[in-house]
């Protein structure tokens, strides 16, 4: 029996990213992928996991999957329904640990676009902004990213427009441009493996391959050239509890689906 | 120090903090009068052609549906919209032909449901304006200063980006750390429109669930336009004073509109109604869908309570409030009316 039958890409990044996540710790995060991945990390190994979205839901039990980061199930049997105003003071304040993120775009530095893709003035394609994307790259320990499509169109030398900051322009920068200091992008996790960023040069390095991808599919995929150290782990396959537990969390398919 | 950074986004809604204590002092009533019109006659009143315009909740939670819809009825025009994390609302307004501009922190996307075709259609071919970018918490702290009476507020995301280069936002060097610093300038819209749980006549009004924006909008718009669920007596506001999250001399304009956020989720009362979006979603992939949109929906129909029996009336009102509360649906034989 191949992978496949047992259980699709969408659900093996989820466990990916969810196996990121420890219990007595605190992440922001957005719809879809990032909160599968949030409450599957709740329902097995964290069940201490502190869950904030931005509208102001804080430490909710989420029974099922919110549509929306303000939709009433963020704050299912929850600590506090808060406002914008106080979670995004708390994660300025340092309270946040990680923050969790999609994105259309991505350079060398962990820099993300969601704005357009084209000229500001005159784009191509309009995509929605930052939301509460910035704030959150801006104000959490350590930014998670989930990027279902990697390729030389997601992974690109110059961005149109940087939305997010990552590193911005290498070791430093974040601080000198008034950014709280000694955060920023921790991992990103996209269709072919698990990316860090290197220390010294702040520089995306690939960490760990998915089943079957090698470390030429993973270059091939990018424009930008990958950090890629002499050794290079593999993702843990998701079990069949966590399947079975993913397939509760999102039983129509909304995001595993995909 | 060295002098401040200035960014390119044009600066919407701000005025002078004198000159907005003086508009206060003059236009704001302390009165507890009673406010109670109608959604045709406060649209008409307080929203001109060419406002700038707030909604409260969060793009499709608690959205003032009723009034968005009579908007569009009353073809208002050249409307700058603050897209602080607008959804379903400024689509709409934006496939009523409503909106000529828009400060951008989130639009043109429906979250889950995937991007707009109606805005996105709108901004790329001109139609609609953005007047520049900012972030989430960005926009909530231009509110906040509002609210506060002070000109700006300061920030530390959005700094070293493109978000920042397209705002209005400032950088200067904090005076105690030495580190740059952004600043957000106050940001007074012109017109808030709420939809709330419940209110007294007089405005004070009550939310449940969370506030997200709203206790700081409802303090820096200059107008404020609520709908209700449900009017409640002044007497029950006064038995539990600290749910009050607006008082009264904020708000110009009360209205009674039950399940006034359809298909909008209210909190912990009724949920999104996916269908309608749905509908929505695919019909306003082009001009003709958009139109024949409004023209069932909005110009069709004489008031909400007609809207709400075209889409599906008490059976699928009480529908969307077994989902909120997580009930699973009737056996269809029960659903549909059989014995």
């Amino acid at each position: 029996m191949t992978w496949e039958n047992r259980y699709n890409l969408t659900e093996l990044l989820a466990c990916v990213a969810a196996g990121l996540l420890d219990s007595g710790s605190s992440v922001f995060v957005g719809t879809g992928l990032p909160l599968v991945a949030g409450m599957l990390a709740q329902r097995t190994h964290a069940p201490g996991l502190l869950i904030i979205f931005e509208a102001g839901g804080i430490g909710p039990q989420v029974p099922a999957l919110p549509i929306s980061v303000g939709d009433s199930r963020t704050y299912y049997k929850a600590s506090a329904a808060s406002s914008m105003h106080d979670v995004m003071s708390a994660s300025q304040a340092g309270y946040v640990d990680y923050g969790f993120l999609g994105g259309a775009a991505m350079d060398c530095y962990g820099n993300v676009n969601t704005t357009v893709i084209g000229d500001w003035s005159h784009p191509k394609a309009r995509l929605p902004g930052s939301g509460g994307a910035n704030d959150v790259g801006s104000f959490c320990w350590r930014t998670i990213y989930l990027m279902r499509q990697q390729s030389t169109r997601t992974f690109v030398k110059k961005l149109d427009f940087i939305t997010t900051p990552g590193y911005l322009t290498g070791p430093g920068a974040r601080e000198r441009a008034g950014l709280p200091a000694g955060n920023g992008p921790y991992r990103v996790i996209t269709q072919l493996g698990v990316y860090g960023f290197d220390d010294a040069t702040k520089r995306l390095k690939l960490l760990v391959l998915h089943p079957g991808v090698t470390v030429q599919q993973v270059q091939e995929a990018s424009e930008f050239e990958i950090l890629i150290p002499g050794e290079v782990g593999v993702s843990p396959e998701p079990t069949a509890e966590q399947v079975r537990i993913l397939r509760e969390i999102d039983p129509h398919g909304l995001v595993i689906g995909k | 120090m060295s002098d401040p950074i200035k960014n390119n986004g044009e600066l919407i809604g701000w005025h002078d903090p004198d000159e907005n204590r003086k508009w206060v002092r003059e236009n704001k009533s302390r009165q507890l009068a009673d406010k109670r019109t109608t959604v045709a006659d406060a649209i008409r009143k307080y929203v001109p052609d060419g406002s700038l315009l707030a909604m409260g909740g969060f793009g499709h939670i608690r959205i003032p549906m009723a009034l968005i819809y009579e908007l569009v009825r009353q073809r208002k025009r050249n409307l700058t919209i603050i897209g602080k994390t607008a959804v379903h609302d400024i689509d709409i307004l934006i496939g009523g032909g409503c909106v000529s501009q828009v400060e951008v922190a989130y639009a043109f996307g429906h979250e889950l449901r995937g991007l707009s075709p109606c805005g996105r259609r709108a901004v790329e071919n001109g139609q609609v304006k953005v007047t520049g970018e900012i972030s989430n918490a960005g926009f909530q702290w231009r509110f906040l200063a509002a609210a506060m009476g002070v000109p700006f507020m300061p920030i530390r995301s959005m700094l070293g980006t493109d978000t920042l280069r397209q705002s209005s936002a400032r950088v200067i060097d904090d005076p105690w750390s030495g580190k740059p610093i952004g600043l957000v300038p106050a940001c007074y819209p012109d017109v808030a429109l709420f939809h709330v749980h419940r209110c007294d006549r007089f405005g004070n009004a009550q939310i449940d669930g969370i506030m997200v924006e709203d206790f700081e909008l409802a303090r820096a718009a200059r107008r404020l336009i609520i709908t209700t669920e449900e009017i409640i007596d002044h007497e029950e506001i006064q038995r539990q004073p600290w749910r009050t999250v607006v008082p009264f001399y904020l708000v110009d304009a009360v209205i009674e509109v039950f399940f006034g956020a359809h298909p909008i989720e209210m909190p912990v009362t009724y949920y999104f109604d996916e269908e309608h979006i749905a509908h929505w979603l695919e019909v306003s992939k082009t001009p003709e869908g958009t139109s024949r949109y409004f023209e069932e929906y909005v110009f069709g129909v004489p008031d909400f309570d007609t809207y709400l029996e075209k889409v599906g009336g008490i059976r699928k009102l009480t529908h969307l409030k077994q989902v909120m509360k997580l009930q699973p649906d009737l056996p269809s034989s029960i659903k549909e009316g059989e014995s």
